[in-house]
């Protein structure tokens, strides 16, 4: 594959990317559930992708969330590399699986992920927040192709989710809707509505997400406003519950497989993924004061060997 | 189970003889769908005080009641519009507009949705209710936010119109209508384009410029006026934004008041949205003078210890 600008030397480290392992057509449900050694390798170089765009585009901003961004790169990886149906090159595709992002404070680790699929220039990431370009803090469906749903505001992406739910089931079509909650947003009402209406309408092909990092601006989630118990929460609600580890991509990648095909299952499904903010990077997996940062040079070169070591072991 | 009120029964008939106009939009809707157009709905438990039942009746499928949470109704309003169906949510205009005023920006405008949001019940229409089911600041509010037209009916066959304009307006759309029960003003078939207000006459003394449940009043105090050898006119602004700009300046070429009613504070509505071109326009003009008509921003009634 010819190099364009904006790629960089680790990003040919993986095997080349194959869009899906599954069929374009319907009746996923023949799919296997079990991840080969290969696809297992493959998802785990596509999350230090995603670490290591993180950290370049970052640089380019000068301010930005590194440690949301590392909690949830398995996920992303797994999502956008093995889970949804898409199709490369084709962003606004009417069948594809949709992704909104509730927390989109995370969207600088979506952006490489959907430069890599061909959905914008990877030229664009070089000029990730600067003046004029599509790509900021925060992602922009009218700016930034790929991109299913505009986020910030946190708490409005699982109601987003669910009107493309229902849309899909309007319309007779069986598109799968994915939704990244983040855990301090479930302090937000209305995630609750959502809660509420997904499961009153039993949208089975509804999918959410939680990143449970822990962490969110002013500190520990359970110190700001306790959750817990979350499990039972979802499950009080009507949702299908399933706790993963957020760092593994076998047991994300199984979970959602699983999740995706599963036709029997008349309630929307909520994955509770165990995930450590700043993951990657020992001296952020540490500090949460990192939710927004900037890395000095030396910070960013020892930063990009910790994630680079971390392939190795 | 959801067992919408049937519409031959007697609560539904005395709802339609105290509302005549309360059918409008989910005729109008249901007649959009037979002609094939990809109609939705949602209703925030209100469907009989907007009529939506008769819809939802009709076309359950694409009736979604999402109960008593309208912000998730409006956000998924915005998911659905993706998908490319035409969503149609109603509430409360006091609910609609200042409720749900953030996800209105964000899901709907800011994402270019085209969502057409009906608050209904607008104005101070729902009286003794008080002041949470008042709604005298949305005008305001929705014409603030970017892209989003803003539109406020003055009788059932101007609503029917706009709903019927609206398939083919790309932008998100705030309706205002009223309880249902607004005096005839049009014909069924008069024409009606977003933008465009509808002039009854510019007066040498005063032009009323009128929005929403204001122009069938304002039409009557026209005429009494006129009748009393007055020269005064009437402009029926019925989109608040984009405000016809054009149909302002012509009536202050020629008139010494311009006045603005509306069931509204006089702070950014109608009013406010007047003013602006007066304002901005003030060395071009013979300069009349702008009076704002609506509700004081004052509250009349000290509180009771």
């Amino acid at each position: 594959m010819a190099a364009e600008a904006g790629d960089r030397a680790y990003e040919g480290a993986g095997p080349p990317f194959i869009l899906g392992y599954h069929p374009l057509e319907h009746g996923r449900n023949s799919m296997n559930t079990t991840l080969t050694q290969d696809e297992i390798t493959r998802l785990e170089e596509r999350a230090r992708f995603i670490r290591l765009e993180t950290i370049r585009l970052i640089s380019i901003a000068k301010v930005g969330h590194y440690s949301s961004a590392f909690s949830a790169a398995e996920i992303f990886a797994t999502l956008y590399y093995d889970t949804m149906r898409i199709r490369r090159d084709e962003p606004a595709w009417i069948d594809r699986d949709r992704f909104l992002m509730g927390k989109g404070h995370a969207a600088v680790a979506l952006f490489p992920v959907l430069a890599d699929l061909g959905f914008f220039p990877k030229a664009w990431l070089d000029q990730y927040t600067r003046l004029g370009s599509p790509l900021g803090d925060h992602p922009d469906m009218r700016k930034v192709p790929g991109v299913d749903f505009s986020s910030g505001s946190i708490g409005h992406a699982l109601s987003a989710g669910l009107g493309m739910a229902l849309g899909a089931r309007i319309l007779k079509r069986d598109f799968r809707t994915f939704v990244m909650l983040g855990d301090g947003e479930m302090q937000e009402g209305q995630v609750w509505e959502a809660a509420l209406a997904a499961a009153n309408h039993g949208l089975s092909r509804l999918i959410a997400i939680i990143d449970r990092n822990g962490f969110q601006l002013d500190g520990r989630v359970d110190d700001t406003m306790a959750i817990e118990p979350l499990r039972e929460k979802w499950e009080a609600f009507g949702w299908d519950v399933s706790d993963v580890d957020g760092h593994d991509v076998v047991s994300v990648a199984e979970c959602l497989r699983r999740l995706r095909d599963d036709e029997r299952r008349a309630k929307p499904a909520c994955v509770i993924a165990h995930t450590i903010k700043g993951k990657g990077v020992s001296y952020m997996e540490t500090e949460p004061g990192w939710h927004l940062g900037y890395l000095a040079p030396a910070d960013e070169a020892r930063a990009i060997e910790e994630i680079m070591a971390g392939a190795a072991r | 189970m959801n067992r919408p009120l049937d519409p031959g029964s007697w609560q539904y008939r005395e709802l339609n003889s105290r509302a005549p106009t309360l059918s409008t939009l989910s005729d109008t809707l249901i007649a959009l769908a037979e002609e094939g157009h990809p109609i939705v709905a949602g209703s925030a438990d209100l469907q009989y005080s907007n009529g939506l039942v008769g819809f939802a009746r009709r076309y359950p499928e694409r009736f979604i009641q999402f109960g008593i949470s309208e912000q998730n109704m409006v956000s998924a309003a915005a998911g659905l519009a993706t998908t490319g169906l035409m969503p149609f949510v109603a509430t409360f205009a006091s609910f609609l507009a200042l409720l749900c005023c953030e996800q209105i920006r964000m899901d709907v405008a800011y994402c270019a949705q085209p969502v057409r949001l009906i608050g209904h019940h607008a104005g101070i229409s729902l009286g003794f209710y008080g002041t949470s089911h008042h709604a005298t600041e949305d005008l305001a509010i929705m014409r603030s936010i970017s892209d989003l037209t803003v539109v406020a009916p003055a009788d059932g066959a101007q609503f029917a119109a706009a709903i019927r304009a609206s398939v083919h307006h790309p932008q998100p759309i705030y309706f205002r209508i009223g309880r249902g029960h607004d005096p005839v003003v049009y014909d069924q078939d008069t024409p009606f384009a977003f933008g465009e207000a509808i002039t009854h006459g510019i007066g040498d003394e005063i032009t009323i410029i009128a929005t929403g449940s204001s122009v069938h009043p304002a039409l009557e105090a026209t005429r009494a006026l006129q009748a009393g050898g007055k020269s005064v006119g009437l402009i029926d602004m019925h989109t608040i934004k984009p405000l016809d700009e054009k149909a302002v300046l012509a009536a202050a070429d020629r008139s010494r008041i311009i006045l603005t009613v509306e069931e509204h504070t006089i702070l950014g509505g109608l009013g406010g949205a007047v003013a602006e071109v007066m304002a901005e326009h003030g060395g071009t003009l013979p300069a009349p003078s702008t009076r704002r008509g609506g509700v004081s921003s004052r509250r009349s009634s000290p509180r009771t210890r």
